[in-house]
């Protein structure tokens, strides 16, 4: 075990952290969004993320027709190029979150099936398009080209402040500030908090339920589309079992945070992310998934409300 | 306007809550139903809202067989529901409760202003307590959040489910008071209650439940002084 690597990469390691933890958080909102309003874990959220970062990459090779020798881009096109392959990643992961609802969910709910069939169906979608991008893509990792050129800002005591990190940071946050205000100002967003509150009451103001959901889905996909997008500019590749990882970080993020709970998807992704690197620099890297999910056990054998409990959370009946 | 409810059956899986009940509510009436506790009053205003399915019989309103109306749409209708336990939004303020009254609405200015003026002539105390949440009001204050919230949907027909429970003596009757004024202002009621005495004062006309029948079923008033209603629901240590 290594101690000195928490002062001499403290910084390095601070930064990293960030950036992974606030790709976790948007994941985590794919899960916590819908368990705000269904009070059911969608496990297919793991496999959202994986299309779209195959979706970004198609959208570079296959659309835009890049290769990955191609040279980076520069300028107005550079930022024209990223923005279009990022909002087309989060149109295709809100369809296919939808898809997944409509599919997988929808019909079980309109018979009054109980949670735990409908958990199952989750987990069987998630197979489903997890088994079926193995055999599109014959399990082979496949490289993104390379339209960012990596360069940086500079460095502050050991903390390289590069581009794609940086990107990693700014947008999440981004995000999420659009969306807090969206939740809590907007009247759809007032609609969404208020099904999470009561299903039964909001359909007394003649809220329509099965939108409110789809709207749920919708974000959950946007945010974990973002993400694989970031995810993939960042890392340069993707593989078909990309999402199961990323799933369970995200999902270990919601719980930490209060699943549920918009603002502690937040704070749970980052704490998530500085412990990943933080332990994975004292540790070594092979011991990230473990801290992960030992993270995931101890939270919801001792504190299954997550850090931020109900006090942050909006209160439920 | 008119509210008829025929030989209406309501299952919860295999158990029979309601065993075959009909109930007119007429235009401009306070009708009141009296039932002991898990007589299956809740489950008829569910049933009315469109929150439970009907097993079999009808439910008509303002001549529209609404048995096939989704629950979200029955408000535009004209139901509004105040449920037990009143249902406020805890983590809304006041005024977002209130606002989420009509959720579909048209013209979202004029007319929610409108609406929030009347909610606030009729309980001043709201307009005090516009930015708090809603969780952190008093019971009685949570009552009056969740009638105002009912009347901001401009109901033809309102249906409070048991107003009076768990308020002190002094807010009950302040509660009853407003409900005789919501009905002078031309808003019908289906008043849903344990309480038998306040309520068979207020009303009209009164039904009595028992166990998913209704077993009796005449003006208000003569019910007050029935043997055996006195007997059953307004003795002493009656609820
Ligand atoms: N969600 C439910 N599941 C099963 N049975 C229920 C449910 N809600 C109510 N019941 C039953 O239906 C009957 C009527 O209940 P309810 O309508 O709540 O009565 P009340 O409002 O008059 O107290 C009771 O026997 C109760 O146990
Ligand atoms: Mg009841």
């Amino acid at each position: 075990m290594n101690f000195s690597v928490i002062t001499t990469q403290f910084w390095s390691l601070v930064l990293q952290g960030l950036a992974l933890g606030l790709i976790y958080a948007l994941v985590s909102l794919g899960y916590t969004m819908v368990y705000g309003v269904l009070r059911l874990i969608n496990f297919a959220n793991s496999e959202v993320f994986m299309i779209g970062t195959f979706a970004t990459l198609y959208l570079e090779v296959h659309v835009l027709g890049y290769a990955t020798n191609s040279p980076s881009l520069h300028g107005a096109k550079l930022i024209w190029t990223l923005f279009l392959v990022f909002v087309g990643a989060m149109i295709a992961c809100a369809l296919i979150a939808m898809l997944v609802e409509l599919v997988a969910y929808r019909r079980l709910r309109a018979r009054g099936a109980n949670r735990l069939a409908s958990l199952i169906s989750a987990i069987g979608v998630s197979i489903a398009l997890l088994e079926g991008m193995r055999i599109i893509t014959i399990s082979r990792p496949m490289t993104t080209p390379r339209l960012l050129d990596k360069w940086s800002f500079g460095q502050f005591h050991g903390a390289n402040f590069r581009i794609d990190t940086m990107m990693a940071i700014v947008v999440p946050i981004i995000i999420f500030v659009v969306l807090d205000r969206f939740v809590t100002k907007s009247r759809l967003g007032k609609s969404i908090r208020a099904v999470s509150m009561s299903e039964e009451n909001s359909k007394l103001m003649g809220i329509n339920i099965n939108r409110v959901i789809t709207l749920t889905f919708c974000i959950g996909g946007l945010t974990t589309g973002a993400a694989a997008f970031i995810y993939t500019t960042v890392y340069e590749n993707t593989v078909f079992n990309v999402g199961f990882n990323m799933g369970i970080a995200a999902f270990t993020a919601a719980v930490l945070g209060g699943i549920g709970n918009l603002r502690g998807a937040f704070y749970g992704g980052i704490a998530l992310g500085m412990l990943e690197q933080f332990a994975s620099a004292m540790l070594g890297s092979q011991w990230k998934a473990v801290t992960v999910f030992t993270v995931l056990v101890v939270v919801l054998l001792f504190k299954p409300n997550g850090l931020f409990g109900e006090a942050v959370q909006q209160t439920r009946t | 306007m008119r509210l008829e409810i025929k030989d209406l059956r309501v299952h919860y899986g295999k158990i029979e809550a309601i065993k075959g009940v009909s109930v007119v509510v007429n235009e401009g009436e306070i009708v009141t139903l009296i039932g002991a506790n898990g007589a299956g009053k809740t489950t008829i205003l569910k049933t009315i809202s469109g929150l439970r399915p009907v097993s079999s019989g009808s439910i008509n309103f303002d001549g529209q067989d609404i048995n096939k109306i989704p629950a979200h749409e029955r408000v535009d209708l004209g139901i509004s529901q105040v449920p037990e336990g009143r249902g406020i939004f805890p983590g809304m303020t006041v005024l977002e409760n209130l606002e989420m009254g009509k959720f579909n609405r048209k013209d979202r200015k004029n007319e929610m202003d409108e609406d929030l003026d009347r909610v606030y002539t009729l309980f001043p105390r709201l307009k005090e307590r516009a930015s708090q949440a809603g969780g952190t009001l008093s019971g009685g204050e949570q009552q009056m959040l969740a009638m105002g919230r009912a009347l901001m949907a401009r109901p033809k027909v309102l249906l409070l489910d048991e107003p009076s429970m768990g308020l002190a003596p002094q807010m009950i009757a302040n509660i009853f008071r407003i409900i005789t004024e919501i009905n002078k202002q031309g808003v019908t009621i289906l008043l849903v209650e344990q309480n038998a005495q306040q309520a068979l004062q207020r009303a009209h006309r009164a039904y009595i439940l028992e166990t998913g029948n209704v077993t009796k079923e005449a003006a208000a008033a003569d019910l007050l002084n029935d043997p055996a209603v006195r007997e059953a629901y307004l003795g002493t240590g009656a609820h």
